[in-house]
């Protein structure tokens, strides 16, 4: 296991420079552009021209860029990513009090697309060329095609308007809103911890279409890996072997196939997370769910370059780590893999 | 039924044409229906882009300047697809919707090939310390999602057709840069590389006349599926309000409006809007999907 140690400290260690070119393209491309944000920040007309320069020096706009880069990296490196020009309140801790939502939903929706994608790929490898192939092709491709926030404006229409089945929008509902007491902010697992069946029902109910909405965008990617990785598998000698010995279609997909096949569905996994990011960016704005994505699109309609900045370093920080973990699952999974 | 003979024919003869120009003439790769269909709807929805531009009244109304329908109606004899919140007719918005997401999908799309694989020419070519800077960049941009690296852009440019061409090319070129990194890595080191320049062929020559053509095939699969992409991009950032202004019809934009009214179950608003982004999206897929069988023909299905 010492190989693997090493290897997750190598890669910690390139993550640094990756996150810091990221901070520093981010950073100049804020700086360079047109856009002011201390004028956004008052709201724009009619300040004279003292008030604008006296906030900019305050806010250490009027200092030249590398000395504001400087500054602003001191901070990063002691976890401190400013104060958000909106709210005065430290970015980091706004950040945290909003990435259980996202991780929630993001969660939700992994889940819906492993199950769909999964299952559909490897029923369209065993049935390859038949009607029931094609038919599951169609879906993957037109899942790709589909808009994210579209598909959860339907969903709303139907299930939420016109049924009534499901709530249209937000974490939680009515009363629940503001007597709800969470502790950790994933609120399934508050509901959890604190017993509250009618709560943790309430929030499931709330999941469902957010979570159908990212899970089913992400569907298409994940099932033709699966198909692709499975036909592959299914070629294979000992899978002839295995049929040779006698063995059921079943045993032979389920047991010998699917463990082989799943190797390349885990490695695009990290990809998929930064997908599945931006799919919550429009999956939250659709449904006012409060996450860090939502937050994103807040800080950039009021030019909140600190909000800004810190919210790209923290997503990208979490999918680098995301991306670490699949490249050490992939490693137990996969015996062949030493790192 | 002459006529209709005639134009179909059209269509499959430019259809054919173009097939022979991707697969080099290679005649038993011109029966790729996939590759067909997806031609058929990009070619349609340009055309239709164009003429509801060219002639904005093209179903008998105004885009914008017609105001005479009922406020919110449902689709009717008259207004097939409805009418929205200001009277005017859903399907002529829709007919003329496209041209932002057309034009801005392909120029970025173009100016992403186009940088990226300079990019990865240089950077191939030359190695040591500058590939290893771009790499890691390149890298870097790759992981980070590309749908919230377009918004901050876009909003960081302002709105509108250049921003957004510049935002969605921009999140692109990595994808450009990595095809033709690895295909200069892998060619650079040929034997038949090694006799070019021992001829004395300088390094734009070999770029030029030996590698570009080796990747075009990979460039041209993936910028189908980009162009896909780009269309979702760009439905997304006129949803978020980054697009073109109002009232010019827009289907992202159409769809922002029309969730005002979703609460009143104005369902029309949205769903032809998305249809239309659906469409053209899955056209440029087809497309991506019939060049990859094409151009990998390992990839096309074996029946097990």
């Amino acid at each position: 296991m010492g190989g693997v140690g090493r290897y997750v400290i190598q890669r910690l260690l390139l993550t640094i420079p990756m996150v810091f070119l990221l901070l520093t393209v981010v950073f100049l491309i804020l700086r360079v552009l047109p856009g002011d944000p201390v004028s956004a920040m008052l709201g724009g007309r009619n300040i004279s021209v003292e008030v604008l320069e006296s906030y900019r020096v305050r806010l250490g706009f009027d200092r030249p860029i590398p000395v504001q880069y400087a500054s602003y990296l001191s901070g990063v490196v002691r976890g401190d990513f400013g104060d958000s020009l909106r709210t005065g309140k430290p970015v980091i801790q706004e950040l945290f009090l909003r990435f259980p939502a996202t991780i929630e939903l993001a969660i939700c929706g992994l889940l819906v697309s492993i199950v769909l994608g999964v299952v559909t790929g490897i029923h369209a490898a065993t049935h390859a060329d038949h009607a029931a192939d094609h038919g599951i092709r169609v879906f993957h491709i037109a899942s790709f095609a589909m808009p994210l926030f579209w598909l959860g404006l339907m969903f709303q229409v139907f299930f939420a308007v016109r049924l009534g089945w499901l709530p249209v929008a937000g974490r939680l509902g009515g009363r629940l809103a503001f007597t709800f007491r969470s502790i950790t902010g994933f609120y399934m697992l508050d509901a959890i911890i604190q017993a509250d069946w009618t709560a943790l029902a309430d929030i499931a109910r709330h999941l469902v279409l957010p979570g159908l909405t990212l899970g089913i965008a992400l569907t298409g990617l994940q099932g033709r890996m699966s198909r692709a990785s499975m036909l592959e598998v299914l070629d294979a000698d000992y899978i002839t072997t295995a049929r040779a010995k006698g063995l059921r279609e079943r045993t032979v997909v389920l047991g010998h196939a699917l463990r082989n096949a799943l190797i390349p569905i885990i490695t695009v996994f990290g990809l998929q997370f930064a997908v599945l990011m931006g799919g919550a960016v429009l999956t939250e704005t659709v449904f006012s769910w409060p996450g860090i994505a939502s937050y994103l699109v807040r800080a950039i309609a009021a030019r909140d370059y600190p909000s800004i900045q810190g919210s790209v370093v923290f997503i990208a920080l979490f999918i680098s780590v995301i991306n670490l973990i699949v490249d050490v699952c992939y490693s137990i999974i996969d015996p062949r893999v030493r790192y | 039924m002459d006529g209709r003979a005639i134009r179909r024919s059209m269509l499959a003869r430019l259809l054919d044409w173009i097939i022979r120009k991707i697969s080099h003439g290679r005649s038993e790769l011109r029966r790729q229906t996939i590759l067909k269909i997806g031609l058929s709807i990009v070619i349609l929805f340009v055309v239709m882009t164009f003429l509801a531009t060219q002639f904005p009244a093209l179903n008998g109304y105004h885009p914008t300047l017609y105001r005479d329908g009922a406020r919110l109606e449902g689709p009717t004899s008259s207004h097939w697809m409805g009418t929205d919140q200001l009277q005017r007719d859903v399907f002529s918005r829709i007919l003329g919707g496209g041209k932002a997401s057309l034009i801005v999908a392909f120029s970025a799309v173009a100016l992403s090939v186009f940088l990226g694989s300079v990019l990865g020419w240089i950077s191939g070519f030359t190695g040591g310390v500058l590939d290893r800077v771009l790499s890691l960049t390149m890298d870097a941009i790759y992981s980070f999602p590309s749908m919230i690296l377009a918004i901050v852009l876009v909003a960081m440019f302002g709105a509108g057709l250049m921003p957004m061409i510049w935002a969605v090319g921009f999140v692109y070129i990595p994808t450009y840069f990595r095809v033709t990194r690895a295909e200069v890595l892998q060619v650079r080191e040929t034997m038949y590389i090694e006799a070019v320049r021992a001829i004395g062929a300088g390094n734009t020559r070999i770029i030029l006349r030996h590698i570009a053509p080796n990747t075009v095939n990979a460039i041209m699969a993936v910028s189908s599926f980009n162009l896909a992409d780009a269309i979702l991009t760009v439905a997304a950032l006129s949803f978020l309000g980054f697009g073109l202004p109002p009232p010019a019809p827009d289907w992202g934009f159409d769809i922002q409006n029309g969730q005002k009214y979703l609460q009143s179950g104005a369902w029309w608003l949205i769903t032809f809007p998305g249809v239309m982004i659906i469409m053209l999206s899955l056209g440029f897929g087809l497309i991506g999907e019939g060049i990859s069988d094409l151009v990998n023909p390992k990839r096309k299905r074996k029946r097990v």
